[in-house]
């Protein structure tokens, strides 16, 4: 029997089931938290920083999309220096790769643009490090540009858990990471791939896109793969 | 912006049927009865038997193992300890497995050692020779066993090893 108890966010008391996330409780509470790595339907990984909140009785901040929810926890999730958080992980993602969204298929489509504005971005306080990254035109259908690639893994995650071709996976580490698909071969020689599309719906910036996409006309729709996962499990 | 991208040649060469290290690894697979998360002891015998991990044993490990492709290139680039290329312009594996041990692969290693000066695990000044151990490559039959490029050397002395190394290193200048 699963046991429902009480835990506070932001001073408020609201139900809780054990294995929820604090996204989760978050969600149903109707309290707005800030998530881009973030996509229902998928696992969660925690990579973007976004979500994280604090809770009572630790110094550390937590990830609220990765974080399960503890009986009579205190929750904070829009203090002052949770603010001043978010608009430096947001600005970090500005820093360090090549995102001049006026040149980018993705301008006003874009969740890192919008979240951006949203935390009242206006300018980047930290050194641009513009590594070199490159673009691959290979795929018959689909672009992927690095440069503008955030690392977010929703890709990676989407084609192995809903499409199940694994194609995507992140190689390397630290500041040298970066998505290959195979044996990071170009993304067209890939043997994997079955060119459904979804990891281009979900990607959240412009690194993924359909070559068919008109500069500043480019949709994307996330909620698709979401909706997909429901309508699987309800057939099972 | 290019980038140097794998391609579809390197990726799925065949690896020639006679080269007993695939048994070897094949071995291993199956000692981890095939299980995914066996992939890193898998890729550290590979990088034993070749001193490096190449990119055709990369798929012949995905496929057996029934790890994605850009999985296994994940793990094998998120670890210092592996390496995608060859460490020298030539290398040189030795193998102190057990047979190769009793027949003298000891006085091998110790000869390559002193007369190129360079260690195990190492590349001589020049860049030109690598040099690595390994322990048993699967066709003990042959020993002492000395791998050298893709090249199956059998019963090596200290006396004509020498002269091969010499003769692979010069010829490639
Ligand atoms: S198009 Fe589909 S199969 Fe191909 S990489 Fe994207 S999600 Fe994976
Ligand atoms: S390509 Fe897009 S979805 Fe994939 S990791 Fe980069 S930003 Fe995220
Ligand atoms: S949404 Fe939680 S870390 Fe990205
Ligand atoms: S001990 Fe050297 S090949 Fe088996």
């Amino acid at each position: 029997m699963s046991t429902k108890y009480s835990v506070t966010i932001d001073g408020k008391t609201v139900e809780a089931g054990p294995k929820q996330t604090i996204l989760d409780v978050c969600k149903t509470a109707g309290v707005d938290i800030m998530t881009l790595c973030y996509l229902e339907g998928v696992s969660n990984v925690g990579a973007c920083r976004l979500c994280l909140v604090e809770v009572e009785g630790t110094q550390k901040l937590l990830p609220a999309c990765t974080t399960t929810v503890a009986p009579n926890q205190k929750i904070q999730t829009n203090t002052d220096k949770l603010k001043q958080y978010r608009k430096m992980t947001l600005e970090l993602f500005f820093s360090e790769r090549n995102h001049i969204c006026s040149v980018c298929v993705a301008n006003n489509n874009c969740q890192l643009q919008n979240l951006a504005r949203e935390a009242g971005v206006d300018h980047i306080r930290f050194p641009y490090i513009f590594p070199e990254a490159h673009t691959d035109a290979s795929h018959k259908e689909f672009m992927m540009d690095h440069n503008r690639c955030i690392l977010c893994t929703r890709c990676v995650r989407v084609c192995d858990e809903v499409e199940g071709a694994h194609t995507w996976d992140v190689m390397g580490r630290g500041y040298q990471s970066r998505i290959i698909s195979d044996f990071d071969q170009p993304w067209g020689d890939s043997s994997t791939c079955t060119s459904c599309g979804k990891c281009v719906e979900v990607c959240p910036v412009g690194a993924l896109w359909p070559k068919d996409a008109m500069l500043g006309h480019l949709k994307k729709s996330p909620e698709m793969v979401t909706e997909l996962v429901h309508k699987r499990k309800h057939r099972s | 912006m290019s980038h140097a991208f794998n391609t579809l040649d390197q990726v799925t060469a065949v690896p020639p049927k006679d080269d007993s290290r695939i048994r070897r690894i094949t071995t291993e697979i199956n000692r981890h009865h095939k299980r995914p998360d066996a992939l890193i002891e898998v890729l550290h015998v590979v990088q034993d038997l070749y001193g490096y991990i190449p990119l055709n044993l990369m798929t012949f490990v995905s496929r057996e193992m029934k790890v994605p492709p850009s999985r296994v290139y994940g793990v094998a680039t998120f670890y210092h300890f592996f390496s995608l290329r060859p460490k020298g312009e030539h290398n040189c594996i030795i193998c102190m497995g057990t047979a190769c041990f009793v027949k003298g692969a000891r006085n091998v290693l110790e000869k390559i050692e002193t007369d190129f000066q360079v260690q195990p695990g190492e590349t001589t000044q020049d860049g030109k020779l690598g040099l690595q151990t390994a322990r048993c490559f699967g066709c003990c039959g042959m020993a002492p066993v000395v791998v050298l490029d893709t090249d199956i050397l059998a019963k090596v002395t200290p006396e004509n090893i020498v002269g091969t190394l010499q003769e692979k290193i010069g010829n490639n200048k």
